[in-house]
């Protein structure tokens, strides 16, 4: 969620009262945003940082948090913005090449006449670009904006595409007149602006945008021309926004201008611009201010807030929300509800309900205990499995424990002398492709690893230690959907001064008859006597010290056996790769097969 | 020593005599004895275990003095054999009469400091390059103190301590000493006592004139029970899901760390270009590459038909006359994709949609769970074939490509559940998640309002905390948009509760726990899963 500084004494200013941190916090929990520090005696002028609900784009600046507060708290009509034309009654032009569209498609523009900045507006105007860029805009990807001084240009305009040698001008602050290409190698560096070099770099063709003198005004969505720099003098404002998702292009021009148009000579009004881009059909006039209208039930809004209110309380809870809803002449329950240009949060009824809802107040809502006619409880029956072994292994006198799944590729195998299976065989790991921490390679396939490292970081506990887990490992599955699956293992580990290979022995005897599976004694492969039941068998495995390590077989009524695991002492050097200066014994297996 | 026994005591042994029988003649004799006088040799641990042995069966009393002595260092015992270093000189001086400065004799260190003191004692001076005594007789008043020190372990004048320590010659040490007498239970001989009840006793009958050891109500009973112990992590779990039980909920099978970009995301109207989906949030899987189409997954079927059998009774096996035995649609997997695409591209079901290009290739990219919620939505699609209320829940295992820190681990766990019923209100759910958190001790719930993209309205949940004597976050909850439930073939009328929290942070509060790291992973101390104590959420 997206955090924004607000310098507090003008907040509350605007709000019309001197709020206590109680009041204040009251009022954002009942809104839906959280007032996460006041830096009163840390900072001059003290600043409020609010979190804002991440839809919120309307609210990513001092403007908005005001406006909307107010408007909550019914001090303040929403605004209704109005279209403006110049005093002329020409509006400017901006034509959009048809080459735009390999690179970056859509355009936008607007014009504010007659701003009064001041510092603080000015500033806030240049932080709710910067907000607008890393969210809305994922980083100038989707949308960039550049807002330049109009005094400065001369219309009409244009939105071209040009291979970037071919576009030559001093970039915002910089003397200096350089190619794109030339750019590209002068930012590429630069803190700020090197992320945004590759949306372009490659591209044949760099998006750029002129007035009739050939002055570039943009270069989006890297940086704007120094020629038309926006300064603390400046009164009219040129707003050109450039997309490749066209619903996000509009979505920031709203904002932007319902924000700033408060600061016209004509407040709310914004200056149209004429934008012929015939070759997408997406000529028209900029910024579209009409609301959006739609219908929502009366009935609908009580049913799910548990009301019974008549439409014109409905409408007035709205109405703190932005909204101006009027109770439909022609149908009884509906409300026809026009949503203002910046409320592009709202998509569905059900978010009109819920707005309705929050002006009635959360907290205020009747709260019943449903009576659901849903089926009776049930636990999934691996879990119930599962708590079996997990319970007989702590009565035996072992402790829980519970690693984490993911690690690296050299713990679930080369430390336990194993490789990893090659692309053929079964079994393979589920590798990641973009962990923050470098050894979460792969999802386990072994709970070994884990214990281990688990009885690494406890060589301060007396010896011996018996500790053991039951936990999911997953595999890669072709047959699946989502082309892996989990397997839900139980794995112990006994470490002390003797290998205790009789002791995860006789851990497993214990779980086994627990779980009524009896002991048989078999010959190799399960041949010979002896009918349902578990055996062991002697078996060649690295992790294992030759000799001592067995393999663990189940026969269940009705099935074929199967080998579902391995017991034995540690080899010395799975020991040593684990730091672990005592002989060791581990048991897993795969627990599913009880199901 | 827990275990011991048979009779006591084996004594402690002084030389050839034994020290508790020593004490007791000595005690036998005298009104008061002084330990440190009467036993001048015996070590003050020896002296004490005696003491003890007799005290614990109140044969005896005494009381303890700590006292500061004076003692010799080594060279204040070779002042108090040979004369101080002044002395010394002095005598050697005098014997030869004359004595060049050059001679080997004054060349030692404490020759060197007793020709400085010899000089201010006016008993020698310098004549040349030679030295010349200028008394026959001196006192040697140094040698005298450390003779008293030596007989009385002190000095008669206090004053001198300061001076003697910096001059290395005596030093203090602590001496206790017991002053001891008789006690209530005088007795010349000590008593065999028993510490325990044996079979042989009852055997023979001794038991009946026994004299039993008085047990020691001050100490801990024997402390290696051989215990075996559960994670705390799943002690807790374990109390939410009888919560959950008890309340009527169904498990939901969770066992797929690995899901879909569809199902952890698209079918929940997660914008394909929402943050969390970025690769600093998400976990995305290489290999396997790719996933496939929607589709059943019969597992996750075969566990939930087993449970909702379980609930089943033979009596009402007979479809018609069960409501909740219609017979089911068939579920149209890829006309569910075909909503969602819908839904996300160009609005459906009442929605405007986020309206961009939907991109085919990522409900088919393999991610590591953000959350169980993914399973939920598979469990309410499944709903759709036969719509019905249900509860579901899970506790299980979700993944954030986090920056490992106290706070945060690239793994947790999730508690979840979901409601699906006709008619539900914002309110219910209030109240619904008022008597649920009663159960873990969580009273006086608020909710704010707060934005998730699949619920709408969505609330954070807000308990008042004491110990912290503020509102906190306990949960997340609300009720799951339209967008979701209608593209997934669910009638219109039937709403879905939804509300999670993390198993860990909870547990941390409950355990005092800070370092969520020293909770779930390898670095969990062992000591602490074996000693902590049971849950009761009730008792907060």
């Amino acid at each position: 969620m997206p955090t924004i500084s607000v310098d507090k004494t003008e907040l509350y200013k605007a709000l019309g009262k001197d709020y206590s941190r109680d009041e204040f916090d009251e009022l954002c929990f009942e809104f839906g945003i959280e007032l996460d520090e006041d830096t009163t005696g840390r900072e001059e002028p003290a600043q409020l940082k609010i979190e804002i609900p991440a839809n919120r784009y309307d609210m990513l600046c001092f403007e908005g948090i005001a406006l909307n507060l107010n408007v909550f708290l019914g001090r303040q009509a929403m605004p209704t913005y109005t279209l403006k034309p110049p005093p002329g009654g020409a509006l400017e032009t901006v034509t959009v090449s048809p080459a735009t569209a390999a690179v970056r498609p859509y355009f936008s523009c607007a014009i504010l006449r007659g701003v009064q900045f001041t510092p603080a507006r000015y500033a806030s105007f240049i932080a709710l670009q910067d907000k607008l860029h890393a969210n809305l805009a994922r980083q100038r990807s989707l949308v960039a904006i550049g807002t330049h001084d109009l005094d400065t240009l001369q219309g009409p305009f244009s939105y071209e595409a040009l291979p970037p040698d071919q576009i030559r001008f001093a970039p915002l602050n910089q003397t200096r007149a350089m190619t794109a290409t030339e750019m590209m190698g002068f930012y590429e560096k630069d803190k700020h602006l090197a992320r945004y070099l590759p949306i372009i770099r490659d591209s044949p063709v760099y998006p750029v945008i002129y007035d009739a003198n050939r002055t570039v005004l943009s270069l989006p969505p890297i940086i704007n021309g120094n020629h038309s720099k926006l300064t603390l003098a400046t009164t009219n404002i040129f707003i050109d926004i450039t997309a490749t998702d066209k619903t996000k292009l509009e979505i920031v021009t709203h904002i932007l201008v319902a924000m700033f148009s408060q600061y016209c000579a004509d407040p709310f009004t914004i200056e149209p611009v004429r934008i012929l881009s015939p070759h997408n059909t997406e000529s028209r006039t900029s910024p579209d201010l009409t609301p959006r209208t739609t219908h929502a039930s009366a009935a609908y809004i009580n049913s799910i807030t548990g009301l019974s209110l008549p439409r014109t309380t409905i409408t007035t809870l709205l109405k703190k929300m932005c909204y101006h809803a009027t109770p439909s002449p022609t149908s009884p329950d509906t409300l026809d509800v026009a949503i203002p240009i910046t409320r592009a949060d709202v998509l569905h009824e059900a978010d009109i309900m819920e707005d309705a809802a929050i002006a009635y107040g959360f907290n205020k809502l009747p709260r019943a205990f449903p009576a659901t006619k849903a089926a009776a409880a049930a636990a999934l029956p691996i879990n119930k499995l599962a708590d079996i072994v997990r319970l007989e292994s702590a009565m035996a006198g072992w402790a829980e424990v519970m690693p984490l799944t993911l690690c690296s590729l050299d713990e679930n195998y080369q430390w336990l002398n194993k490789s990893p299976p090659s692309s053929s065989e079964q079994q393979k790991p589920i590798r990641l492709q973009n962990p923050k921490t470098a050894e979460y390679q792969i999802v386990r396939t072994s709970l070994l690893p884990g214990l281990l490292k688990t009885l690494r970081e406890n060589k301060h506990h007396a010896v011996p230690m018996r500790i053991f887990e039951v936990g999911d490992v997953a595999f890669q599955d072709a047959r699946l959907e989502r082309r892996s699956r989990n397997e839900r293992h139980f794995a112990a580990a006994w470490y002390g001064k003797q290998a205790g290979f009789e002791m995860v022995h006789g851990l497993l005897d214990r779980v086994m008859m627990m779980l009524r599976v009896g002991f048989v004694a078999r010959g190799g492969e399960g041949k010979g006597e002896g009918g349902e039941g578990y055996w062991i068998e002697e078996v060649e495995d690295a992790t294992y010290l030759a000799g001592h390590a067995a393999a663990i077989y189940l026969q269940l009524a009705g099935r074929k056996a199967q080998k579902i695991g391995t017991f034995g002492i540690l080899h010395p050097s799975v020991l040593k790769a684990f730091e672990l200066p005592f002989p060791a014994s581990t048991l897993e297996l795969n627990v599913e097969v009880f199901l | 020593m827990p275990g011991t026994r048979g009779p006591v005591p084996v004594p402690v042994q002084n030389g050839d005599r034994d020290l508790t029988l020593q004490i007791l003649e000595a005690v036998d004799e005298n009104a008061s004895v002084k330990t440190s006088e009467t036993f001048p040799n015996a070590s003050q641990t020896e002296v004490k275990a005696a003491l003890d042995r007799l005290a614990s069966r109140q044969m005896i009393e005494y009381e303890t003095d700590d006292s500061e002595e004076v003692v010799l260092t080594g060279e204040g015992q070779q002042i108090v054999d040979e004369g101080s270093h002044e002395f010394k000189v002095w005598d050697a001086v005098r014997k030869a009469g004359r004595m060049s400065l050059k001679d080997q004799a004054l060349a030692t260190p404490s020759a060197k400091v007793g020709q400085g003191n010899a000089f201010k004692l006016k008993w020698i001076k310098k004549d040349g390059d030679s030295l010349i005594p200028l008394t026959d007789s001196v006192t040697d008043t140094t040698r005298e103190v450390l003779q008293y020190v030596a007989e009385h372990r002190a000095l008669q004048n206090p004053r001198d301590l300061k001076d003697l320590r910096k001059r290395t010659l005596v030093t203090t040490q602590k001496i206790i000493t017991y002053d001891a007498r008789k006690g209530p239970r005088w007795a010349r001989d000590i008593p065999v006592e028993v510490t325990d009840l044996t079979a042989d006793m009852l055997a023979d009958g001794s038991w009946k004139t026994a004299n039993f050891k008085p047990y020691n109500f001050k100490a801990l009973g024997e402390q290696s029970q051989g215990v075996g112990a559960l994670h705390p992590l799943n002690k807790v779990r374990e109390e939410f899901r009888k919560i959950f039980f008890n309340l009527g909920f169904t498990e939901m099978p969770t066992g797929r760390f690995v899901d879909t970009g569809f199902w952890n995301f698209d079918a929940l109207f997660v914008p394909q270009q929402h943050p969390a989906r970025d690769m600093q949030d998400t976990f995305y899987v290489s290999d396997p590459p790719e996933a496939g189409p929607p589709g059943p997954d019969p597992e996750a079927d075969a566990a939930l038909n087993a449970m909702e059998e379980e609930d089943r009774d033979e009596e009402d096996s007979d479809p018609p006359t069960r409501p909740t035995q219609q017979p089911t649609k068939h579920l149209d997997y890829a006309q569910y994709y075909a909503n969602v695409r819908a839904t996300h591209q160009d609005g459906a079901f009442g929605s405007i949609g986020y309206r961009y290009p939907y991109n085919d290739a990522e409900p088919r990219r393999l991610v590591l769970r953000t959350h169980t919620t993914a399973v939920s939505t598979y469990c309410l699609h499944r709903l759709a074939a036969n719509p019905r209320p249900a509860k579901y829940f899970s506790i299980d295992r979700v993944f954030r490509n986090e920056t490992v820190d106290a706070t945060h681990l690239a793994e947790f766990h999730q508690v979840e559940g979901v409601i699906a019923d006709y008619g539900l209100t914002l309110g219910g759910l209030q109240g619904f998640l008022r008597r649920f958190f009663k159960k873990m001790g969580l009273v006086g719930l608020k909710f704010k309002p707060a934005y998730n993209p699949y619920t709408e309205p969505s609330m954070e949940v807000f308990a008042y905390h004491r110990g912290l004597g503020k509102l906190v976050e306990i949960g997340n909850s609300g009720m799951f948009r339209p967008e979701m439930l209608l593209a997934m073939g669910l009638p219109e009328d039937l709403r879905v509760y939804g509300f999670g929290l993390s198993l860990e942070r909870p547990t941390m509060i409950k355990y005092g726990v800070n370092n969520i790291r020293e909770l779930l992973g390898h670095k969990v101390d062992l000591g602490f899963i074996e000693g902590n104590a049971a849950v009761r959420l009730d008792k907060a």
